[in-house]
């Protein structure tokens, strides 16, 4: 593959060995370099940089959480610029050097982040095409560009020459971006371009944030409450007088950690350290969370769809009723590597490194935790362990900045897997009702949903950080688990059709979102009901669908289509007739439209259900996927396997479990993900338009999944599961019940 | 009180000084030797991340006290199994298939992996799910990994 000339980490980290940072002096060259940049979001200069060798400096406020967009941005501005891909380097998430282009989330990292570079690169490219006419008295359009050259005949302009080391001075128009290239003349874009960062990593020298160690660098662990909402009565500090390296002892409210010069003192002293806290036992019992979920009250009722009169619909005489409730629990994220974060105050202000999705967000919030100026706090990303949500990385980055501030030395706190367990935001249970009505002929007449979805309380979408909610610092208690209302409505045309989501006023844990927050439960529930329906009227599930969309929706037409011929799907109404014996073999089908307005995805899951023991095995999924531009199909392909991989995984096997005091999920035995031997087969068809916008990919994927197991489950046995996961034992008893 | 112990690490002796022998050798490696290519995922011996060979033997380091190391043992980490530039076929193999996502298992898959191909030439994709059953990726990078695992197969 072709290596990056120099990744960007490696001017703040010295790669490899012992990754110690000499910070005086990065931090002196980079504060430099920031007090110079450009972090508008309508400036090209914040976007990009060309030194004069022609080098050219990405910076992009979306970060790459281990997807591969590091590679795919390099790739899109690569391309818009006419340079060759190894002079792009990439600078990310860094409050002092990359613009603020939201969060790294809902799959919009190329979408719209790659969208923003790819037209601050177009407009670069055609003001270096003026400065070279006028340079070289030509017209424009007699020059040609190539590797970053400009050419006139025989006579020649670099870009390095042109504009070397300085900066564009442009505006961009948002309104009025650049004219692109023609997709038909990419030579990068579209390519399955090999990732940068796999070299190092495979290597084992990647610069992760856990590898981060400043000069003078001190090791916090944290001490969390055993239960929720307990507070710190009393500390007893010589508990861990005999623990070597100890420096302090930190406690603000009910905030409490630990600092040592080495990291085994520190890990000693939090597991040593004796303290006493109140008793709270707030949780519901988690055998009765969906009635507790039905229970709370409702703060709003938002009404996503709203066609016809369902109510009239449903009373007609003669018409079929259908009802069913679905469930999916509250999940974890479960990153490999617990959450880790350095921070350091100095001369007043904060410099903070974590592998945060959401850089600028973390600056404000820290701002206001420590009263600060926003000004005054620097957050800059180095990339962590896969990250597929808000989990635990802003409250690992406040919990170093806590003990920073405390002991007046850089700290790094290594949350431990209970930490992670135990303290990351959740993703909330969902509990949906549905309700459909099916005329003589077997049309459906009304179809009525309702959420049960917390809601969301601030626009800022800032999930509190827990030191901060500990010490009893500034931050508000704003419940936050991202736009979870999206595809509670359907895309399929019925004549009376109404969907509500009833936003409730709390939910049990600290809720966040986790890939596909909100799309993936409502599209589960919305998918399944469905195939409900189509058995109901004895339909072929896929036909069943096409009867119901929009016939000017032809990229959803086209998706399902070829799904089918991909997985060989033979036309028949589930159940399958006549299964005998202990394995019964079934095949579902799901599809999204994502948000109902971008990425399509159509899947078939085949599954294996061993009737004895309740045992179900996806052995394969089937995919059909148009996300419009494809910037990279090998990176893609990739993202695809790990939708559906961690769905097959949360689907089948996880549920958070707790007591009324606190998480007992702790670690990976009473938390389990999917192992090597159940990862099933994955065949994908990719798409590609590339001559439509490029959309998201990191999540749509992952909504269709449950469903379509779920599908095939009741095609395999003829018995449907409302309730994620589907352990064996709710396997064995809705085969009891013949539900 | 303060203590000196030898380890054999990627083929050389070091010594290194530290507070209490029964530090997990993981933290070894990486606080006292700069060797971070073996991470901290669980320090429970469920995830794999923090995997490398002690007599050739993939071994959890996040749990194994320095005390039970000893000095003649040989302990190599993912630094230690490339031949300078040169990768080894494991290595190599993940990035043919671009076998990574996030990365923060990878450490652990190709430890794993090569001390298990190291046994044996030729296995079927059911051994190699076997072999790697213990090692968690969060990522949903399996499919590639079994790839790779499989290209390596003869080579390591």
């Amino acid at each position: 593959m072709t290596r990056h000339f120099n990744p960007s980490r490696r001017d703040l980290l010295t790669g490899g060995g012992a990754l110690i940072v000499s910070f005086s002096l990065a931090g002196e060259a980079a504060a430099q370099q920031a007090a110079q940049r450009p972090l508008s979001i309508a400036e090209v200069d914040a976007y990009l940089a060309i030194d004069v060798r022609g080098r050219v400096t990405l910076y992009s406020g979306k970060v790459d959480l281990g997807t591969g967009v590091r590679t795919a941005l390099a790739q899109i501005a690569a391309e818009e610029l006419d340079v060759p891909f190894n002079m792009v380097r990439v600078v990310e998430g860094d409050t002092a050097l990359t613009p603020d282009q939201g969060t790294t989330w809902g799959s919009l990292s190329i979408q719209a982040g790659g969208m923003q570079i790819r037209n601050a690169a177009a407009t670069a490219r055609a003001e270096l095409i003026e400065r070279a006419a006028r340079r070289l008295r030509v017209q424009a359009d007699t020059l040609t560009v190539s590797g970053g050259v400009i050419r006139a005949g025989d006579r020649r302009v670099s870009y390095g020459e042109l504009v070397g080391g300085r900066m564009f001075s442009l505006k961009l128009d948002p309104a009025k971006p650049a004219k692109f290239k023609d997709p038909k003349d990419y030579k990068i874009v579209g390519k399955p371009i090999a990732r940068v960062d796999i070299p190092d990593k495979v290597r084992g020298r990647f610069p992760y944030i856990n590898n981060l160690r400043l000069r003078g660098m001190l090791h916090g662990r944290v001490i969390r409450p055993p239960s929720v909402g307990a507070r710190l009565e009393s500390v007893d500090e010589g508990s861990i007088k005999d623990v070597a390296g100890i420096v302090q002892v930190v406690r603000e409210g009910n905030f409490l950690g630990v600092v040592a010069q080495t990291e085994w003192g520190a890990i000693k002293g939090a597991r040593q350290l004796k303290a006493s806290w109140s008793k709270w036992e707030g949780l519901p019992e988690q055998a009765k969370l969906f009635e507790h979920v039905r229970a709370t009250k409702v703060f709003r009722d938002e009404t996503t769809g709203n066609v016809g009169n369902t109510a009239e619909a449903m009373a007609k005489d003669g018409v079929r009723k259908l009802a069913a409730t679905y469930e999916f629990p509250i999940h974890t994220h479960g990153s490999t590597g617990p959450s880790c974060a350095v921070a350091e105050f100095r001369d007043g202000k904060l410099t903070s490194w974590s592998a945060s999705q959401a850089t600028h967000s973390l600056r404000r919030q820290l701002a206001e935790m420590f009263k600060m100026p926003v000004d005054d706090v620097r957050c800059i990303y180095l990339e962590g362990s896969g990250c597929y949500g808000r989990n635990g990385h802003e409250d690992a980055a406040a919990d170093a900045a806590m003990l920073a501030k405390a002991v007046g030395r850089p700290v790094r706190v290594q949350w431990s897997r209970a930490d992670e367990h135990g303290w990351d935001p959740k993703g909330p249970p969902t509990l949906i009702d549905l309700r459909a009505a099916i005329d003589g002929s077997g049309t459906v007449t009304a179809w009525e949903s309702e959420f049960f979805i917390p809601q969301q309380t601030d626009k800022s979408f800032f999930v509190p950080l827990i030191p901060a909610t500990l010490a009893g610092l500034p931050a508000k208690p704003d419940i936050a688990p991202g736009n979870i209302f999206h595809n509670s409505n359907i895309p399929y045309r019925f004549a009376n059709v109404k969907a509500v989501c009833h936003r409730l006023e709390s939910t049990p844990f600290r809720p966040s979102w986790i890939r596909t927050p909100g799309r993936m439960q409502n599209t589960y529930a919305n998918e399944c009901f469905l195939d409900e329906l189509a058995a109901a009227a004895n339909a072929d599930p896929i036909e069943f669908r096409l009867k119901y969309l929009d016939p000017a929706d032809k990229r959803g037409i086209e998706a399902l289509n070829r799904v089918a011929a991909l997985a060989k799907w033979e036309k028949r109404p589930s159940p399958q007739r006549g299964a005998g014996g202990n394995v019964a073999k079934g095949r579902g089908v799901s599809y999204v439209k994502y948000e109902l307005a971008r990425t399509y995805v159509a899947v078939v899951a085949e599954v294996e259900v061993d009737r004895a023991a309740g045992a179900i095995k996806v052995s394969k999924v089937y995919m059909a996927h148009d996300c419009g531009q494809i910037v990279n199909p090998d990176g893609l392909r990739n993202q695809l396997d790990g939708n559906v991989i961690q769905m097959v995984s949360r689907t089948l096997i996880e549920e958070l479990k707790f007591d009324r005091s606190h998480v007992t999920s702790l670690d990976w035995e009473s938390y389990p993900v999917i192992r090597f031997p159940d990862v099933p087969e994955i065949v994908i068809d990719l798409i590609d338009r590339p001559n439509a916008p490029p959309w998201g990919a990191g999540e749509p994927a992952a909504a269709v999944v449950p469903s379509a197991i779920s599908n095939a489950v009741f095609d395999a046995i003829g018995v449907r599961l409302r309730s994620v996961p589907y352990t064996p034992e709710k396997v064995k008893a809705a085969m009891r019940s013949g539900a | 009180m303060a203590e000196r112990r030898t380890l054999n690490v990627n083929g050389r002796s070091r010594t290194i000084t530290v507070d209490d022998p029964d530090m997990p050798l993981l933290l070894a490696l990486r606080e006292n030797l700069g060797l971070n290519g073996p991470l901290f995922g669980c320090g429970l011996a469920q995830c794999g991340a923090c995997t490398v060979h002690v007599d050739g033997k993939p071994v959890r380091s996040c749990v194994l006290p320095l005390s039970k190391v000893a000095p003649a043992q040989k302990v190599v980490t993912i630094e230690g199994l490339s031949q300078g530039s040169r990768l080894h076929p494991v290595q190599r193999a993940f990035v043919e298939e671009q076998a990574v996502q996030c990365g923060y298992c990878i450490n652990g898959m190709i430890m794993q992996s090569a001390a298990f191909l190291a046994g044996n030439k030729n296995p079927s994709e059911a051994d190699i799910r076997k072999a790697l059953a213990g090692n968690i990726c969060r990522c949903g990078t399996h499919t590639r990994i079994v790839r790779a695992v499989k290209r390596a197969a003869g080579q390591a």
